[in-house]
């Protein structure tokens, strides 16, 4: 490959005219640079691909070769998954604490955070303190008393005893991506609102939600993935394996059939599969509102 | 992050006047006054309204379990009926004293220092290589951040299979001719925190990258076309431009990096689970809270701990707060605090 002037910021010390490095199309950046990034994206990408392709192989595939592609390449595994009720089980529980948290957390976020924003009281900065404290008060150190919290409500082993706290927790991040977002809403748009005779509350569902859209997009993401993903609060809360949420299940089917190695990795792959195809899908909302929240 | 917070409370104090605008704008005095006070009243109403099932919750189920903590630790307690038999400070005194306490604590604080150590620089560098306009620059990014996204069970149960001594690790080793470096990866004590710090690190390493090349963005490209005119030198330019103008983004990734350190505990429990991490030598504060608390029984105990482990990382996040965040935030977290 000619070495085409990687971004002239790289090159070299030659005080060279930075003309046209907008203009200029796509180019091709130093093997280097290729490279690098090929290594780093195979050490990040090559354990998941070891896990979905080892869901294609069989245990004596595995136990010979511990490290090679699938051959022949067996869908049993996978489709012995997909047959058992316990998945499916497992499945529709995450499915209901996650669509449920992150309604949750999206609904009395982008409440409150519109009282912090576009409301004027004396408390307004304690309000936004206790919310922006909350993001000292992980699950882990809560969670031991949260469990006698849950157990006093009734609520072990019940997916609201796992939901209510889900909420509660996700709570700190959104109040933080979304206050700024509402206060950046032009005062114009809501005193003309006021003027057409629209109240505040009639602000708040007919231009607030609309508008806020992007950011509620973001923040109910985070809260789909953390509750997809949460592994300590299910573990406290739930125990009997109908309420097993999908990473409880992972670890209890891994420990079932720790001889069939096989079938534990197709379970595992199908496991991850949502949270991975939901991030595909709004992967620039994702990476974006992290930018946003760093650039402010 | 950093400007947001900061932008934050600034607002706060700008944003004033506008409530009740509409309605005080027409009539003369006295309906004026009264009108106002209705407004007030329906603002009011307004407010508790939209505010109270978060406030709620998030005090119920956030605030309320770390108070009870703290009421719990000072009795020993199997967690039925109240807790009756006070004990005083002897809990704290009993988990201060404990080593396998010190020993939790130790790994803790070595997972943080390595966290920092290898993740930082490896990060800043990566970021600052895939800053560059490559091709294919947007797909690399969905592709690193890929390990965040998968849940700590999946990257567990994944590890722990390819780091089995018969596992896919050790055949690939062998593959390449290098199987003298065959190792019982897990329960070798001299090998397992090493095990699990490369696993952190290719956990959470596709974050902070993103996280180092949304700073890096944020960066107006007219510095560094200024600094080539005036024949800065690339390595030049990226230390005294660059990594000063990057702080922010660094000392925010290396908060959440602390705070996530002192608090690991999924990725521990799912490979080592409770008993091996002892050890091998990679448990946590959280595992042992976990053992001696909620699995041994001692709901008093246990609670302690996380009274432990909680006031370790308030005092480190304010410290790292006071000197180090200090020109980023501008006290809006610690407000009040300090």
């Amino acid at each position: 490959m000619s070495v085409t002037t990687a971004a002239s910021r790289t090159s070299s010390a030659e005080p060279k005219a930075p003309a046209g490095r907008h203009d200029r199309p796509q180019k091709w950046g130093s093997p280097v640079t290729y490279f690098v990034a090929l290594l780093f994206v195979g050490v990040c990408v090559a354990p998941v691909l070891y896990i979905v392709l080892g869901g294609f192989r069989t245990n004596a595939q595995i136990t010979t070769d511990p490290a090679a592609l699938p051959r022949p390449w067996v869908a049993g595994n996978y489709l012995g998954v997909l047959k058992s009720t316990v998945f499916w089980g497992e499945f529709a529980n995450s499915l209901i604490v996650a669509v449920a948290s992150t309604v949750g957390i999206v609904a009395l976020g982008l409440m409150v955070s519109f009282v912090i924003a576009r409301y004027d009281f004396r408390l307004k900065g304690a309000m936004y303190s206790l919310f922006a404290a909350g993001l000292m008060f992980p699950m882990v150190i809560a969670i031991t008393p949260l469990y006698l919290v849950i157990k006093d409500l009734g609520l072990v082993d019940n997916l609201l005893g796992v939901i209510i706290p889900q909420i509660a927790f996700g709570l700190p991040t959104t109040v933080i991506i979304l206050v700024p977002f509402l206060r950046a809403i032009p005062n114009e748009i809501e005193e003309a609102a006021a003027i057409d005779g629209m109240s505040r509350l009639g602000f708040f569902f007919r231009m607030v939600v609309p508008l806020s859209l992007p950011g509620v997009v973001t923040v109910g993401i985070l809260g789909f993935i953390g509750s997809w993903n949460n592994y300590l609060l299910p573990l406290y809360i739930l125990n009997s394996q109908a309420n097993y949420t999908l990473p409880l299940g992972v670890q209890v089917f891994s420990s079932q059939y720790s001889t069939d190695t096989a079938k534990v990795l197709a379970f595992t792959s199908l496991a991850m599969l949502p949270a991975l195809i939901f991030f595909s899908v709004f992967e620039k909302r994702i990476v974006g509102g992290l930018t946003g929240a760093v650039k402010g | 992050m950093s400007d947001t917070l900061g932008t934050g409370t600034a607002d706060g104090r700008t944003a004033q006047g506008t409530p009740g605008a509409g309605a005080t704008s027409v009539p003369p005095a006295p309906p004026r006054a009264a009108a106002r006070r209705r407004g007030r009243a329906r603002m009011r109403l307004e407010i508790a309204v939209l505010s109270a099932p978060a406030v709620i919750t998030f005090v119920a189920f956030v605030i309320f379990p770390v108070a009870l903590a703290a009421y719990y630790g000072f009795y020993q307690w199997k967690g039925y009926g109240e807790p009756t038999d006070w004990v005083g400070l002897n809990n704290y005194k009993l988990i201060l004293t404990d080593p396998a306490f010190h020993d939790v604590l130790w790994h803790n604080g070595l997972i943080l220092v390595l966290s920092l150590v290898i993740q930082g620089p490896l990060a800043i560098g990566l970021a600052l290589l895939l800053n560059q306009k490559i091709r294919g620059r947007s797909t690399i990014r969905v592709l690193i951040f890929v390990p965040y996204i998968i849940s700590e069970i999946i990257v567990g149960t994944g590890w722990g299979l390819m780091l089995q001594s018969n596992g896919a690790v050790n055949d690939l080793l062998r593959g390449m001719g290098l199987g003298s470096l065959e190792a019982d990866w897990i329960a070798d004590p001299d090998l397992a925190i090493w095990t699990l710090m490369a696993i952190i690190t290719w956990k959470y390493m596709g974050f902070a990258v993103i996280l180092m090349l949304a700073g890096l963005q944020s960066i107006p490209d007219e510095i560094f076309e200024a600094a080539q005119i005036d024949g800065a030198s690339y390595w030049q330019i990226q230390r005294r431009i660059t990594l000063p103008l990057l702080g922010p983004t660094i000392r925010i990734w290396a908060f959440l990096s602390i705070i996530g350190s002192l608090q690991l505990f999924d990725l521990v429990y799912i490979i080592w689970g409770q008993y091996v991490s002892g050890t091998a030598g990679t448990s946590t504060m959280a595992i042992y809270m976990l053992a001696q608390g909620r699995n041994a029984g001692n709901y008093g105990y246990g609670s302690a701990v996380a009274v432990v482990m909680f006031v370790i990382s308030l005092v480190v996040a304010l410290i790292y707060q006071r000197f180090v965040l200090r020109r980023d935030l501008k006290g809006a977290v610690t407000e009040g605090t300090v």
